[in-house]
């Protein structure tokens, strides 16, 4: 019994199968305990006031955005090492999750912004590179929408995200180099001292865990949809042969 | 491989197109920009760097769907695959000549159009050094993602998408020399990074540009 068992799709399908209602509800309560504890039962900040319950949904979301990438870079080596369809197929479903968790940090960053920085957006560098961050996202889901053969598709996806990540990472450090900004350090951090006090830590904390598990739900989901896709594509084509 | 580069430059030069267009693109875009924020002269001089280095490589996009597309519609490029010469000196060849039709001229007609934004001679002096500096790795991205859409019917569009994120880090650190040049602080620093983007591009990005022609060739 190993990891590479689920490469064979029929196999990752009974398995997620089954694993697909007990994630969801567990990511269902995790968000619904972490958000409502967060929004209606911690003291608002003595400084930023009830504005400070917005980082129950933006640092969740900023973490994911960051972590779906890392997720389908390791899914693009995976591919090009040992040509696990499942694998590539992951990364293709992960990308518009991604997408759309960068979205959702970049606008509740943007709502936070308002009434504490005096402005929707700064070019500061955790900003920018969040947004080099979603025009990198773009690009690689515009390249798997534009190639028919899937194959190929998955092969130059995988090419594209291995070097994409390499300049995602480059830019990270080049915007701070190049400009010096408004954003406050880590919230939170494995190696040094949390920076936030502990009645906002502990849902924020479950709001993160709820915002993992949602991932995963809707990354097993669309992995699913896509070798369902891939499967009728399949049957269609062999009509037509036959 | 002289002979590769050869024909290529030849081709370049002679069907037209992509050798001026990138230039006059650029001379346009230069000549937009003071009706764009009004021809301030003081303003100009301040946006000069940044404007110049969006405009060398708005430039060099243009000319990028070029790179493989003729060689793979008349079936030059299967030939180059199966040739005896390993695909990655191809690819590094396609961007060099690539370089040298609008890298190399855009460095040189950059200082020209400085003049046109009222750029002072030490800024230029700046300009020319980080664009013979960072247009190589511009034209070594260009050419991966040229090689990523090579197959595709619209492909230049979509290169657009994939490169110019690309290209973020070597605008940013490029600019920043020039900016840094103009105002008499330290720019080596900036002008260093560039070297290095350019000095990794040459090292890792052939591979990836002939992973990516295999597999659109297979």
């Amino acid at each position: 019994m190993s990891i590479w068992e689920y490469a064979n799709p029929t196999r990752f399908m009974q398995t997620s199968g089954k694993l697909l209602p007990a994630v969801t509800v567990l990511s269902l309560v995790c968000l619904v305990v972490g958000l409502v504890w967060g929004f209606f039962f911690t003291p608002d900040d003595f400084r930023q006031g009830s504005t400070v319950k917005i980082i129950y949904l933006h640092v969740p979301s900023a973490l994911m955005a960051i972590n779906a990438w890392l997720m389908m870079l390791v899914c693009s080596l995976i591919w090009l090492i040992r040509r696990h369809h499942v694998s590539a197929l992951a990364a293709k479903a992960a990308a518009p999750v991604g997408v759309t968790m960068t979205l959702i940090a970049l606008a509740t960053g943007a709502i936070w912004g308002e009434p504490m920085w005096g402005t929707y957006w700064a070019w500061d560098p955790r900003l920018t590179s969040f947004l080099i961050l979603f025009l990198f996202y773009l690009g690689y889901i515009a390249l798997w929408a534009a190639i028919e053969n899937p194959d190929t598709a998955a092969d130059l996806t995988s090419v594209l995200c291995l070097v994409g990540s390499v300049f995602a990472l480059l830019s990270r450090y080049a915007v701070n180099f190049w400009n010096q900004g408004l954003h406050q350090g880590a919230s939170l951090s494995l190696d040094k001292e949390e920076n936030v006090a502990d009645v906002f830590y502990f849902p924020l904390l479950v709001s993160i865990a709820g915002f993992v598990l949602l991932f995963l739900a809707l990354v097993l989901l669309r992995t699913r949809t896509e070798i369902r896709a891939r499967r009728t594509a399949a049957l269609v084509a062999q009509e037509r042969m036959a | 491989m002289i002979a590769l580069l050869r024909r290529d430059l030849m081709l370049a030069i002679r069907v037209g197109g992509g050798f001026g267009l990138g230039l006059a693109f650029f001379l346009i875009l230069v000549v937009l920009v003071p009706f764009g924020v009004g021809p301030n002269a003081e303003m100009l001089s301040r946006i000069a760097p940044g404007i110049l280095w969006v405009g060398a490589l708005l430039a060099c996009l243009l000319s990028l769907d070029r790179i493989f597309q003729l060689d793979f519609e008349d079936g030059t490029l299967d030939l180059l695959a199966t040739s005896p010469l390993p695909l990655e000196a191809a690819a590094t060849l396609k961007a060099l000549s690539h370089w040298l039709t609008t890298g190399l001229p855009l460095t040189l007609a950059a200082p020209v159009l400085g003049v046109l934004l009222n750029m002072d001679a030490q800024a230029t002096a700046w300009l020319i050094t980080s664009l013979a500096l960072g247009t190589p790795a511009l034209s070594m991205l260009g050419t991966f993602g040229a090689a990523l859409t090579v197959g595709l019917k619209r492909g230049g569009l979509l290169i657009s998408l994939l490169v110019l994120p690309l290209y973020m880090p070597t605008l940013i650190f490029g600019a920043e020399a020039v900016r840094r040049g103009a105002d008499g602080l330290a720019a080596t620093t900036p002008l260093l990074f560039v070297a290095a983007i350019t000095a990794g591009c040459a090292a890792l990005l052939p591979f990836a540009t002939a992973a990516a022609l295999r597999m659109n060739l297979r």
